[in-house]
């Protein structure tokens, strides 16, 4: 994408220029200060300018930090727990316990891998019915340990494969689904990268619905809307753009609850400061599921989701 | 999870083509059929058994022997949400299945009797923009339920659908939330729900409230699961076993409780509802 490079060799040549600031060239001092307001200036309009299409891109950006990124930079003494204990390890689904500003809580998310090694291991963060039924277990955890649960998703979808089809892929999902609808414990989601149907539901019924500003939730890929709708594959911007899938789109819709601010340019370029907002964020929201009545905060839920819908009655 | 996978593979195969007045052909063996006694048979070829797809309002009247209401909640009309065009208008798209098929939207809720036992019938409609769910389907299901709860008789649903309802976007993936959140809400208020899955059932039908049913039933060779059998193909790239994905292949692999052909479907659940609510 244009807009990355440009950006992304400005970022570099700030970087690189503030490493020699601190080795002591102090001279350099005012040339960061006029590339980082140059940075500034074309980052924002660009952002402000975004099409879907281009948040497709950022939100599939192979730098973008994932859910082990988070988990690593956003909580102390994560215990990760594997397996559904009915058939094996979904690796592309990753839960266990860790804390969160010193409180105990349970994590579940999506992980797609970094290297090539790791997505094939990963499954490019396509779940199986086995990283539902984990998932699930791990709920059932944190309701019985009394403990708020935080989910990340990110992910394309849930595997279209034969075992996936033959062990439950539906039903997996729709227990997972139904599951954290009526979970007796506070649940708070945010989509950090691709929210892709089903498969990104599956983690995303939630007191609290969090999106990073240029992270994608939608029913189907803007790919697979194209091929179905428009009949041909290159319909695919035009298919994002329609479906109204970026964040913006869903808050204005009323479906997710609160956008998390970018660092300019998308959440790779300064992961730091990404890890920083998104602290924040957390926590506020978090704070807003606390010390409810757990009869409340469950049929809250379900008045949240129940009023999800538009028609007409007359 | 395409849409029109399904569209196309069911396109013209088992929709009742009326020729020559009231006599039609059967699809599979070719034989020339009388409509009113096809009709009478539930929709069966009594030649080679082959079943051609229900409508709605057909399915609840193979079930329920008195109907109070055909659509209890037949106010409830769909909209454009967001004004969504692909090549063609969403909104009239809705038209034309309206059209079509003389329904509101892809499904019905009945409320009635079957022998003795009072029940409701949430019941989809193929033919209805491919029996896909959105904020109507969610809706519709989910005052059901609610019906059903505050009456305390058993629920059903007789699922038709190819999956989510692109046209509606991400509020269509949203009706999987609140289908299944009504579902829990009649386990703990301790209603029976028995699922039915026809001839298909699909995505985020199949991934909601289709597979949380109490009890789940098929009936015979439904193409039945999360992804659509060409998306599958494509992912892997190889051709996908001879009976994937049919209701017999799902009863050997655990998935579902049992398949049901037509003609015993009404018994069936009849009996289901005296053991657990008899």
């Amino acid at each position: 994408m244009d807009l990355d490079k440009e950006i992304q060799a400005l970022n570099d040549q700030i970087a690189i220029l503030r490493e020699r600031v601190k080795k002591g060239e102090h001279q350099l001092i005012n040339e960061v200060v006029k590339l980082r307001k140059r940075f500034k200036k074309l980052a924002k309009e660009k952002m402000e300018s975004l099409s879907a299409w281009d948040r497709v891109q950022l939100a599939r950006h192979p730098k973008r930090p994932h859910t082990i990124d988070y988990i690593n930079n956003l909580f102390t003494d994560f215990i990760e727990l594997h397996g559904d204990r009915r058939f094996a390890d979904d690796k592309a689904i990753i839960a266990g316990f860790a804390n969160f500003e010193g409180k105990p809580v349970c994590i579940i998310g999506h992980e797609k891998g970094r290297d090539t090694k790791e997505k094939i291991e990963r499954n490019f963060g396509m779940p199986h019915p086995e990283g539902y039924r984990k998932a699930i277990r791990v709920m059932k955890l944190a309701e019985k340990f009394k403990r708020p649960v935080i989910t990340f998703i990110d992910t394309p979808g849930a595997y279209p494969g034969i075992g996936a089809e033959e062990r439950g892929q539906s039903q997996a999902i729709a227990e997972s689904i139904m599951t954290m609808g009526s979970l007796r414990t506070p649940i708070v989601a945010t989509v950090i990268g691709e929210g892709g149907s089903g498969g990104a539901l599956a983690l995303g019924v939630a007191d609290r619905i969090l999106m990073l500003e240029n992270a994608i939730y939608s029913v189907i890929s803007p790919e697979g809307c194209a091929a179905i709708l428009f009949k041909s594959a290159e319909s695919a911007p035009q298919a994002a753009e329609n479906l109204k899938i970026t964040a913006k789109n869903l808050f204005e819709l009323g479906i997710i609850d609160y956008i998390v601010k970018e660092p300019l340019g998308g959440a790779h370029l300064q992961p730091e400061k990404m890890y920083r907002i998104l602290r924040r964020a957390l926590r506020d929201n978090l704070k807003l599921t606390e010390n409810k009545n757990l009869d409340k905060l469950v049929e809250d839920r379900h008045r949240k989701f129940y009023s999800m819908g538009r028609f007409i009655e007359k | 999870m395409g849409l029109k996978d399904f569209i196309d593979k069911f396109k013209g195969r088992k929709k009742l083509k009326i020729e020559e007045g009231s006599w039609i052909k059967c699809e599979k063996c070719k034989s020339l059929l009388f409509i009113d006694d096809l009709l009478k048979n539930l929709k069966i070829c009594p030649h080679c058994g082959y079943t051609f797809r229900m409508s709605a309002k057909e399915r609840v009247d193979s079930l329920l022997d008195t109907v109070y209401n055909y659509d209890l909640f037949s106010k409830i009309k769909p909209v454009d949400i967001i004004g969504f065009k692909d090549t063609k208008r969403y909104k009239d798209r809705l038209k034309e299945a309206q059209e079509k098929t003389g329904l509101n939207d892809a499904i019905i809720v009945a409320h009635g009797k079957m022998f003795d036992k009072e029940v409701v019938i949430a019941s989809m409609d193929f033919n209805f923009m491919g029996g896909s769910m959105g904020s109507v389907v969610g809706a519709k299901f989910v005052r059901g339920a609610e019906f059903a709860i505050e009456k305390r008789i058993p629920f059903i649903s007789v699922a038709a659908s190819g999956g989510a309802r692109m046209q509606e976007s991400i509020i269509s993936l949203m009706q999987m939330a609140k289908t299944s959140i009504a579902v829990d809400r009649m386990n703990k208020a301790g209603i029976l729900y028995i699922s039915v899955l026809t001839d298909p059932t699909m995505g985020g039908v199949s991934a909601s409230f289709a597979f949380l049913g109490d009890i789940i039933i098929a009936e015979p060779e439904s193409l039945i699961g999360f992804a659509g059998p060409r998306v599958i193909e494509q992912t892997i790239r190889q051709q996908l076993p001879e009976g994937f994905q049919r209701s017999e292949f799902l009863l050997e692999k655990g998935q579902i409780d049992m398949v049901v052909d037509r003609k015993n479907l009404k018994k069936t659940i009849y009996t289901l509802i005296k053991h657990t609510h008899g």
